[in-house]
């Protein structure tokens, strides 16, 4: 790829406004240099402690969702007593007691779950969605790109937030699947449905720059299907800087989820979740700021474990940008 | 020009009876995590008004990081520039920032090999070529305009009075580069250093350039560094010439001696490396081996393990072994200097 | 330029369209009863349901119904709420409080942005620049709906130095909401600045403007920071037609009366005639932002032509 070419990405970036600065797919993924890539971003990974400390964060979390009981101390989260209500924290009760006087240590543990799963079942779709359509866009151009790229573009002038709180506010009354249920499914599809654009830009620019490419030439001299060239020579390519999307995302997504819920239209109760906690906690927060306090603190913990690692990531992955 | 005109740009005053530039002992290195760079390893050399030096070297030679040094433009840290380099008799490696700033226009300027990355792209030529008034000289706006378009006609840029407005990408590359001499020529220097200022032009408009800087350094008398690569290049401006190899000056004479003859094996391995109209159906030969890792320069002489002519060990002349002692330059002809154990053997050869 | 204008503005009219459509389609037209939809959780008079059938044409197929309000639209008419009152009447009461929301963000996100990304990236690598990369991933990585509650606490409980809900006290109202809402935008402009600072030092132009013996201040401000600032400027612009749609969970948690928490309320309430309206108008922000942004980028960026 010539200077030119990747002037020309950076600024379709800019103006796509895809922050990841990963338009640099200079190598086929075949190539050993590209072997030299991911080994040379191990080594700076190592060395970088932002990413352990997100690593370190993020292994802690999938341990809470997947072993809450050890990290509730044993705690079950629906054992209240109204007696312990606001109760503050305590050398027992760490994180004190909630309005129902049960203990709120635990009540944050057992949120990871619910979090995490949308979190990683929202950008699962998200990656679906943004690599197929990217891609066909990207590969095909013409015709077929315009009307996928019209169609991300309305998405994209829609916010996030809004989408998905509209879809989920009229989704229970309507008859999908999923949407219809109130659940971390449809919390996670409504996320996803208002949040693929970006991924899809991504794939659809990563595969315009390859596709130009001299080895994409030569595959094709030699008589390589479209599909072939696509899975073989050209997704791989778009590897590294959707994996520093996925990661970052992954937070984004975690962080929306809690605010859906707060605003009450994504978990609903009895489910155990940190939107559903600060929001429950905020008219009591004169009297027991902690309830508050608590779920905001591990909630942004989990979103900046994630956006750690892919800023690492992305660091190490795009040697333009190392010092 | 005279020096006065100097002393009117707040410049210091140079020393009576002193040359233009003397650089001596140049040592450039630049500190980094993974171990320091020696770009630079002791050069020394003077320019007089009115001369052309070219100084000749492949990439990592230190040849431009020489010539970054003696602008000052060099950015410590990471590098660390020791020896002298003085203008007029005065070291600008002693002054203040302030002192040697006031030098770069007035006193030396530069020009660069690619016009379009060192022209602003975001400002019209004639505001880049009238800054140098506007902030030398507290010209006006207008004024600075007027005297820019003075200067694209001066180097020969049609209708500089309608194109004056218009931007870098919008010139042809062999009119960048003069917009870049105007810019450079702009104060009238006394030294103007031009860093491979054709290497990125085609053949016919390098030419035009070259005659242009010639026709300007008879016009205004200035001493000329002529940084290259290109041996054609050397041989039809250049009065002098310096060869570096490893950040060391290896081989030093005029034009006509050097080419002629060479004293040191790798101008000799130089001479041979490229085609020459006279010498036409000769094989060409390269140089063998590697260029040397300036974070790991050979001992000795730097250029042995390359060279056809080094002795090691017991066939050396003693204090003359090429892998241990580092040779100096040395006069081995009249009005001739070469860094090489066995230059005799190698002159004539 | 002027055709290339036209021509963006021609390309807008699809995506507004769709847009629009698209949330047409969800308040109205999700398989299901549109009338449960509608009218949510209350209590609805047969007479009532037959208006609403009439009013938005809801035994017509759907593209009939939304080419009907697309008519209504174009002349003026974004139809009415379940009271009666006009929708453009609730925008022209609430879109002023979230304009003032807006300008205040975009004044921190400018000004803090600016002025940390600067000092960041002329000293990389300093302790300064270390203190904007490890605060602005903090921020970033703090929703803004925490964000929100920790400036409630800290600053307008704990230390009572901002009013933290409502807009009675004028401008210092917006203080703390638009220092919330700005905070991601103006960690992003820190970093950005300080990359594209960082990125031009090299340039071979800085070089030059040296070498000319221009002082380094001139070298900085004139051949440094006007040439970093194009994606910065470009940014912030971008930005605020998204802020002017994203203000929901900001004006929510201070109690700011604007679109943001009127399309909330209306969201909540199933009032689809405010909703969709807003959202329209969100939509036509950012596009009109992006395009403003494109232009300006020709502007700013001479190399830039669309012709």
């Amino acid at each position: 790829m010539t200077d030119q070419q990747q002037a020309d990405l950076r600024h379709d970036e800019v103006a796509a406004g895809t922050t990841t600065g990963l338009a640099s797919p200079s190598v086929d993924a075949t190539d050993d240099r590209q072997n030299s890539l991911w080994s040379d971003a191990w080594g700076s990974l190592r060395r970088n402690a932002l990413f352990w400390v997100g690593a370190v964060l993020t292994v802690l979390l999938i341990a809470m969702a997947l072993f809450p009981g050890v990290f509730a101390r044993g705690v079950d989260p629906r054992a209240c007593d109204l007696a312990n209500s606001k109760a503050r924290p305590s050398a027992d009760h760490w994180f004190g007691y909630d309005v129902q006087g049960c203990d709120y240590l635990s009540n944050v543990v057992y949120g990871a779950r619910n979090s995490l799963i949308i979190g990683v079942f929202a950008v699962a779709v998200v990656l679906v969605l943004g690599v197929v359509v990217g891609a066909l866009a990207g590969y095909f151009g013409g015709f077929t790109d315009g009307i996928l790229s019209r169609i991300a573009d309305i998405f994209y002038a829609l916010p996030l937030i809004l989408g998905a709180l509209v879809l989920l506010r009229v989704g229970p009354s309507t008859d999908l699947p999923i949407i219809s249920d109130r659940g971390p499914g449809a919390v996670a599809l409504a996320l996803a449905l208002f949040g693929w654009m970006t991924a899809m830009r991504l794939v659809r620019s990563q595969v315009i720059a390859v596709k130009s490419s001299d080895y994409v030439a030569a595959a094709r001299a030699m008589g390589a299907s479209n599909s072939r060239i696509l899975l073989r020579h050209i997704l791989p390519n778009a590897v590294a800087p959707v994996l520093v999307y996925t990661t970052i995302t992954i937070g984004v997504l975690i962080a929306a989820e809690a605010t859906l819920t707060y605003l009450g239209v994504g978990l609903q109760r009895p489910a155990i979740s940190w939107g559903l906690q600060i929001a429950a906690g905020q008219d009591s927060i004169r009297s027991a700021p902690h309830l508050v306090l608590f779920p905001s603190i591990v909630l942004t913990l989990t979103v900046m474990a994630f956006i750690m690692m892919g800023d690492a990531l992305r660091d190490a992955l795009d040697p333009r940008q190392r010092a | 020009m005279t020096l006065s005109d100097i002393d009117s740009t707040g410049a210091a005053p140079a020393v009576p009876g002193a040359s233009l530039l003397e650089v001596d002992d140049l040592h450039v290195e630049f500190r980094q995590r993974s171990g320091v760079v020696n770009a630079v390893n002791g050069v020394t050399y003077t320019l007089a008004e009115g001369q052309t030096l070219a100084i000749l070297g492949e990439s990592g030679s230190g040849k431009s990081v020489s010539a970054q040094a003696i602008m000052g433009i060099l950015d410590t840290p990471p590098a660390v520039v020791r020896g002298a380099i003085r203008f007029q008799g005065r070291d600008m490696l002693t002054m203040s920032a302030e002192e040697q700033r006031k030098i770069r226009g007035p006193g030396i300027s530069m020009i660069f090999q690619d016009a379009l990355s060192s022209l602003n792209p975001v400002y019209s030529v004639g505001w880049q070529i009238g800054e140098m008034f506007r902030v030398h000289q507290g010209a006006s706006r207008k004024e600075a305009k007027q005297r820019a378009i003075e200067l694209m006609d001066r180097v020969r840029i049609p209708a500089a009075a309608k194109r004056v407005n218009d931007y870098p990408h919008q010139f042809s590359g062999g009119m960048r580069q003069r917009v870049m001499i105007a810019m450079a020529i702009a104060l009238d220097p006394r030294i103007l250093i031009a860093d491979e200022p054709t290497t990125a032009l085609d053949v016919t408009v390098q030419a035009q350039v070259m005659d242009l800087l010639k026709d300007l350094q008879q016009e205004t008398g200035m001493g000329l560094i002529l940084i290259t690569h290109d041996l054609g290049v050397v041989n039809e401006v250049a009065d002098d010439v310096a060869v570096m190899y490893a950040g060391r000056i290896v081989e030093r004479g005029t034009v006509d001696d050097v080419f002629t003859d060479a004293a040191h094996p790798y101008t000799e391995g130089l001479m041979k490396s490229v085609p020459q109209v006279e010498a036409k159906g000769g094989r060409l030969q390269p140089i063998v081996g590697q260029p040397p890792n300036l974070a790991a320069i050979p001992s000795g002489c730097p250029f042995h393990p390359r060279c056809a002519h080094r002795r090691l060990g017991a066939a050396a002349a003693p204090g003359r072994e090429c892998a241990t002692d580092v040779p100096p330059l040395r006069l081995v002809t009249t009005g001739r200097e070469a860094a090489c154990h066995y230059s005799e053997e190698v002159l004539g050869a | 330029m002027g055709r290339y204008v036209a021509r963006r503005l021609l390309l807008t009219i699809p995506v507004l369209i769709g847009a629009s459509f698209l949330i047409f389609t969800m308040v109205y037209a999700l398989p299901g009863d549109p009338i449960r939809a509608l009218a949510g959780d209350r209590p609805v008079s047969p007479a009532v349901v037959a208006v609403l059938r009439e009013r938005f044409h809801l035994d017509d197929p759907l593209p009939v119904q939304y080419w009907e309000y697309l008519k209504n639209l174009l002349s003026g008419d974004l139809g009415t709420d379940f009271r009666g009152r006009p929708v453009l009447d609730t925008i022209e009461r609430t879109l002023p409080v979230t304009i003032k929301l807006t300008l205040v963000a975009v004044l921190f996100e400018a000004v803090i942005g600016l002025v940390a990304g600067v000092l960041a990236g002329i000293r990389r690598n300093g302790f300064f620049d270390n203190l904007v990369l490890v605060s602005t991933t903090v921020i970033v990585s703090i929703p803004i709906l925490v964000l929100a509650f920790v400036a409630q606490l800290l600053f307008g409980l704990k230390l009572g130095w901002f009013p933290i809900a409502g807009t009675r006290e004028g401008w210092f109202s917006y203080v703390l909401p638009g220092l919330v809402l700005a905070s991601g935008s103006l960690a992003y402009v820190a970093r950005l600045t300080r990359t594209s600072i960082a990125e031009n030092m090299r340039a071979d132009y800085v070089r030059t403007a040296k070498a000319k013996g221009l002082p380094p201040s001139r070298v900085i401000v004139r051949h440094t920071l006007r040439n970093s600032l194009i994606p910065v400027v470009t940014f912030i612009g971008a930005d605020i037609g998204t802020l002017l749609g994203g203000a929901i969970v900001t004006e929510t948690v201070f109690n700011l009366p604007g679109i943001g928490r009127e399309v909330f309320d209306s969201v909540r309430a199933q009032e689809g005639a405010v909703v969709v309206g807003i959202v329209t108008l969100m939509v036509f922000f950012f596009i009109f932002f992006n395009l403003v942004v494109d232009v300006l980028y020709a502007v700013l960026d001479p190399r830039i032509r669309y012709d």
